[in-house]
């Protein structure tokens, strides 16, 4: 099962053409992912990597194609028009890899799919790996920029809003010999698609997934929610870290969204929810996988 | 990004947001032409990024950073006081700030303060006005004693603020008539201001009435998204790179993601998230983070280089701790550029490399050819113990 993503989806990457998207794009290809098309307007026609063709707009490529899922890999400036040109040729999950988009044009995406049944992971996220069931769990999905080696097929979920993070929770994990049902990572920034709330549900209904890390930061109170509800639904083992006890108030921390303003957003309050909600809290990141152990009893 | 008050000022002239008359003076002499055209009550406020200038002493001894006089004259001499000198507030820190440019205004007397905000609220994902009968004080302290004397107005963000919010807003402020009009006019300017510039927050505080009836805001700030100052360069070209942490300023250049902090151990880390962390580590061992810095996913040698020249520039690093998940990005290059680095800059403190991922086992060769003497460390705990313990030894 896993979540959102698994084996067999078939995927789409707007931005194919560019350094990033392509040199990932690649990289998807080698770890088994079902990328059938790429977008890239004017360049519809061409070929990536000799067997993925390229289309003007998403429309062609979905009616062509049967992708259902489309990851962003194009420049700030144009990326919440991709967005919505995703959304409106009927892709059901959106993936925003791009960094940096105005937190205005989020604020118009977001509102623009209110309703619609695309969901909108990102952006400025690392995006989705389901590893897979092959050896060494090769033939998974791998959606974005995370790498796909320190992944292996099992039974943990994994969310959170920061990259290297992930991979450092992921790794620990996987050298602890716990394997990931999906690894899903929702970005840092303040306006996004999917919060961990959403996550927390999806693994908690899905079948495979048996215990579940959520890596948050200080910003917003994503985490505190997530966590408010988990204390009364969540059927399955929870460890959690938060990024940024000592970051200092009113600073930016590298994502948009990590900022402590108006004295909200600590660190300090984040675990404090969590704890409340029965959630094992890492008190180091080095400390993650093992939180997961103590989690799991 | 921050902007000073002149600035603020002129951006509210553009878009129609009353405010006291008044201009910026870089000398005394522009100060005196400015102040005779203000009347009898003239206010001469040093231009600083920060709070308490009222309150604040200059290195010279003159006292306060604000200051209201009646006549012209008195306004130059104040601000030929202030011109040149470095001011100290509490919130500037000991070493204080430059005061190059004063604002020279019309004082005005003031019948009540209120407080009038818009913000990006990240749970509604849209805008939301906040305003207060309470101004002119902390509006923190006001939500956290009188949270009943606060109100908010979300904003459709596609629809954008409509003429039933606006008279609801001025109507829980108590206004009416004449003045209820003024401010309509001021919260629909401001409104637009904050979304055609890409604010994340605008605040008045305080939003004023004057004895003679006018609504004007009296201060103003601001807060721009950073991710959209590509579309905006004239309010990129506001950005004052003297009132920045040079260390921050120097780092922008090269792309990196830093922000000082007090501590002495540096770090050096990819990823924003990760470079959280490996700070909140140190701390978790008893040492003190000097910096936050994020590399980014795909740092060039020529980056990590240059990342270790800022760090290495700042005299309160007594050690450095390099912290690279290589997901994507190669180990051997965040390698070769602490090799290349150790070359150009003296490497006389300690130095603690955690490699992990990608490429990870020629990125370790690369260092142990070399004759960079470093410790390294396989697990992130272990290396943020070693960079503690070298502090302490």
């Amino acid at each position: 099962m896993a979540i959102l993503v698994d084996e067999n989806t078939k995927i789409l990457i707007q931005g194919i053409t560019g350094s990033f998207g392509g040199r990932h794009a690649q990289l998807s290809l080698d770890y088994g992912t079902q990328l059938v098309a790429g977008v890239t307007p004017g360049k519809g026609g061409q070929t990536f990597a000799d067997r993925v063709p390229i289309f003007d707009t998403v429309s062609q490529a979905v009616e062509t194609t049967g992708a259902t899922v489309s990851a962003i890999f194009v420049p700030p400036p144009f990326a919440a028009d991709a967005i919505l040109e995703a959304a409106d040729a009927g892709c059901e999950l959106i993936i925003a890899i791009t960094e940096g988009i105005p937190v205005m044009d989020m604020m118009r995406v977001r509102a623009a799919m209110e309703g619609k049944k695309a969901r909108l992971i990102g952006p400025n996220c690392p995006g989705i790996v389901t590893p897979g069931r092959g050896q060494d769990s090769t033939g998974g999905c791998r959606i974005g920029i995370a790498p796909g080696y320190i992944h292996k097929r099992g039974k943990v979920g994994v969310v959170s809003r920061s990259g290297t993070l992930t991979y450092e929770a992921v790794w620990q994990l996987t050298n602890l010999g716990l394997g990931q049902s999906t690894s899903v990572g929702i970005g840092g920034d303040p306006i996004n698609g999917t919060t961990h709330l959403d996550i927390l549900k999806m693994f908690n209904d899905d079948p495979e997934t048996e215990a579940i890390i959520m890596i948050g930061e200080i910003g917003g109170a994503n985490e505190e929610i997530a966590a408010a509800w988990a204390k009364e639904y969540c059927k399955k083992p929870i460890a959690a870290f938060i990024a940024g006890a000592t970051a200092p108030p009113g600073r930016r921390m590298g994502h948009a969204g990590a900022i402590i303003s108006g004295g909200k957003g600590t660190a300090a309050a984040k675990i404090e929810a969590l704890r409340d909600a029965g959630i094992e809290v890492a008190a180091t990141p080095s400390d993650m996988g093992n939180a997961l152990v103590r989690a799991m009893g | 990004m921050n902007i000073h008050e002149y600035q603020a000022k002129e951006l509210f002239e553009k878009f129609g947001v009353p405010s006291p008359k008044g201009r910026v003076a870089d000398t005394a002499e522009q100060a005196l032409t400015i102040a005779s055209e203000m009347g009898d009550q003239i206010v001469v406020k040093a231009q600083v990024h920060a709070g308490g200038r009222g309150k604040g002493t200059f290195k010279n001894g003159f006292k306060g950073g604000v200051h209201v006089v009646t006549d012209a004259k008195e306004a130059s001499d104040l601000a030929a006081q202030m011109l040149g000198q470095v001011l100290v507030t509490h919130q500037t820190g000991e070493e204080g700030k430059l005061v190059s440019k004063v604002m020279v205004a019309e004082a005005v007397d003031i019948k009540k303060e209120y407080y009038l905000a818009i913000l990006m609220d990240r749970e509604s994902r849209s805008p939301v006005i906040v305003a207060s009968t309470e101004g002119g004080v902390n509006i923190e302290e006001v939500a956290a004693v009188t949270p009943e004397r606060i109100f908010h107005q979300t904003v459709h963000p596609l629809l954008g603020l409509q003429a039933y919010e606006i008279r609801k807003v001025a109507a829980k402020l108590g206004f009416s008539g004449d003045q209820a009009k003024q401010f309509g006019k001021l919260l629909s300017a401001l409104y637009r201001l904050f979304i055609e510039c890409d604010c994340s927050m605008v605040e008045i505080n305080p939003l004023v009435v004057t004895p003679d009836g006018r609504v004007l805001a009296l201060d103003a700030k601001f807060d721009f998204d950073d991710n959209a100052l590509y579309r905006h360069p004239d309010i990129e070209a506001l950005h004052d790179p003297t009132e920045q942490d040079p260390r921050e300023v120097e780092a922008a250049k090269y792309h990196l993601n830093y922000i000082g902090l007090d501590g002495n151990i540096a770090c050096l880390v990819n990823g924003a998230g990760l470079a959280m962390a490996t700070m909140d580590i140190i701390k978790h061992f008893g040492g003190e983070p000097a910096n936050f810095l994020d590399v980014g996913g795909g740092a060039s040698q020529e980056q990590v280089t240059n990342a270790f020249k800022i760090i290495l520039g700042d005299p309160k690093v007594k050690a450095i701790l390099v912290n690279i998940f290589g997901g994507i990005m190669d180990c051997d290059v965040i390698a070769r550029g602490i090799v290349a680095a150790s070359k150009e800059v003296s490497l006389n403190i300690p130095l603690v490399v955690r490699l992990e991922g990608n490429n990870v086992a020629a990125g370790k060769r690369t260092l142990a050819e070399s004759d960079v003497a470093l410790t390294s460390a396989d697990t992130l705990a272990e290396a943020a113990e070693k960079a503690v313990a070298a502090i302490k030894a």
